[in-house]
């Protein structure tokens, strides 16, 4: 009597074999010695498996999805709606924008050289345009984490201390990070993308923080802070932004010259 | 906050942000735990949880009422996890580099190598079973988790994967085949 294979004890476990099948596999366990002891095994390496415990995350970790969801669902088509029907001051600056994109869509046709290169200039413009869009908002996201770590190391720390204010502008740049932190991966710039996780897991530290934290909890942070190197690494890596929006500018004034 | 999915659903789908915050809240680890097991990476977890609830917000207006959220979003979290998988073919590569007949006799993992003091060492164990779920390709993780910890059947995997039958067969397969090669020392301590 051939013994049962390991495909068939996993079937069976699963449940996944036919009728005729599964009746068979259940013969066979009943009998053969050696299929039920290999059966018992595969069981006991399952309910190994089932026992691990679950990954553990953090007591604010609600918190930090919704920090991180939110600005995301302002941006969804509902969360469009609502804020532009809500709000005529955002109205207006709407138009704005309308008439801006409207102005230079409409000097871009003027302007559109008529040589058969007219379709690689316009592609090549418009990459440097996203890329010096993406440099200025990740300067400025550099600066503005720099400034609130810079606060948050600085703070006073003889008894509990108030971390409202940098919680909160934790939360708010979490989201921005994230998305910085995306592109860099998949642009492949794997050392963009190390600074910004490890900012990132501050930033976690931070906006999952109580109002309120004592003062050694407040040290342990900086601890992490500095054990990373963080601070010295986002200067760094914000003087290098501003270094290469300094070089796309000097190139595109020696393209125009 | 409202006390039920069905009624926060309704006022999230006319526009109160607290109502799908208070979802937000109640489904958020259950995603995560959904999303770690599928791609092995917290980060990758973290991302799927992001995404799951992103269109789940968009797509409110589809969801049906009598339907349970929980089992809807679990669909989209899935879906989401097979998105990222499938955009980040790279470690895929990685792992399937490892020919399974070497892995069955050179590469069992530090499980296999300790001792047995150790090993009685809940924690070891714990280890393990991570080491054993972190060898697993991200397709064979993916059909694993599905199988095993979420209950779906093969021919449901098959489809969610774009896999023929017995192309998702075989990854469970493999996954079940390097599980126990790295547990099975473990279980015969006994």
């Amino acid at each position: 009597m051939p013994h049962l294979t390991e495909e068939d004890l996993i079937l069976h476990y699963y449940g996944e074999l036919q009728s005729d099948d599964a009746a068979h596999v259940a013969g066979h366990l009943r009998e053969c010695t050696a299929c039920r002891g290999a059966f018992t095994k595969l069981q006991r390496v399952f309910a190994m498996v089932d026992a691990a415990p679950e990954p553990a995350l953090s007591d604010g970790f609600e918190r930090i999805v919704w920090a991180r969801l939110q600005p995301a669902l302002d941006r969804a088509p509902g969360g469009w709606a609502r804020w532009f029907v809500l709000s005529p001051a955002r109205l207006a600056w709407l138009a704005a924008i309308v008439v801006l994109v409207g102005a230079a869509f409409v000097a871009g046709r003027l302007s559109q050289p008529q040589s058969g290169t007219a379709t690689t200039s316009v592609s090549v413009a418009g990459k440097e345009l996203r890329e010096r869009v993406l440099l200025a908002d990740l300067s400025e996201h550099l600066d503005r984490s720099q400034m609130m770590l810079v606060d948050f190391v600085n703070a006073s720390s003889e008894q509990d201390v108030d971390v409202a204010i940098e919680r909160t502008r934790a939360e708010e740049l979490l989201s921005a990070n994230r998305l910085y932190r995306q592109t860099a991966v998949d642009t492949g710039d794997l050392a963009l993308a190390q600074v910004l996780d490890d900012l990132e897991q501050v930033l976690v530290d931070v906006a999952a923080s109580p109002d309120r934290v004592s003062a050694e909890d407040l040290a342990a942070m900086r601890v992490r802070i500095d054990d990373k190197d963080l601070l010295l690494k986002v200067r760094v890596l914000s003087s290098e932004v501003q270094k290469r929006q300094r070089r796309q500018i000097s190139v595109r004034a020696g393209q125009s010259s | 906050m409202p006390h039920t999915d069905a009624a926060a659903v309704a006022l999230a789908r006319d526009g109160d942000s607290e109502a799908f915050r208070a979802l937000v809240e109640r489904h958020s680890r259950a995603v995560y735990r959904l999303a770690h097991r599928m791609t092995g990476s917290p980060q990758d977890a973290e991302d799927v949880v992001q995404e799951t609830f992103l269109k789940a917000y968009k797509q409110l207006g589809r969801f049906e009422s009598r339907s349970n959220f929980g089992t809807w979003l679990h669909r989209i979290a899935v879906n989401c996890s097979i998105d990222l998988i499938r955009a980040r073919p790279h470690r895929e590569a990685a792992h399937d580099a490892a020919d399974l007949d070497q892995f069955d006799g050179d590469e069992r993992g530090d499980a296999t190598r300790v001792s047995p003091e150790r090993l009685m060492l809940s924690t070891e164990v714990q280890d393990a079973v991570a080491a054993a779920m972190y060898s697993l390709s991200q397709m064979e993780r993916a059909a694993f988790a599905l199988r095993h910890f979420e209950g779906h059947s093969i021919e449901e995997i098959s489809r969610a994967l774009g896999l023929k039958t017995n192309a998702t067969k075989h990854s469970i397969f493999r996954a079940v085949k390097k599980m126990r090669v790295a547990l099975e020392p473990l279980v015969s301590m006994d």
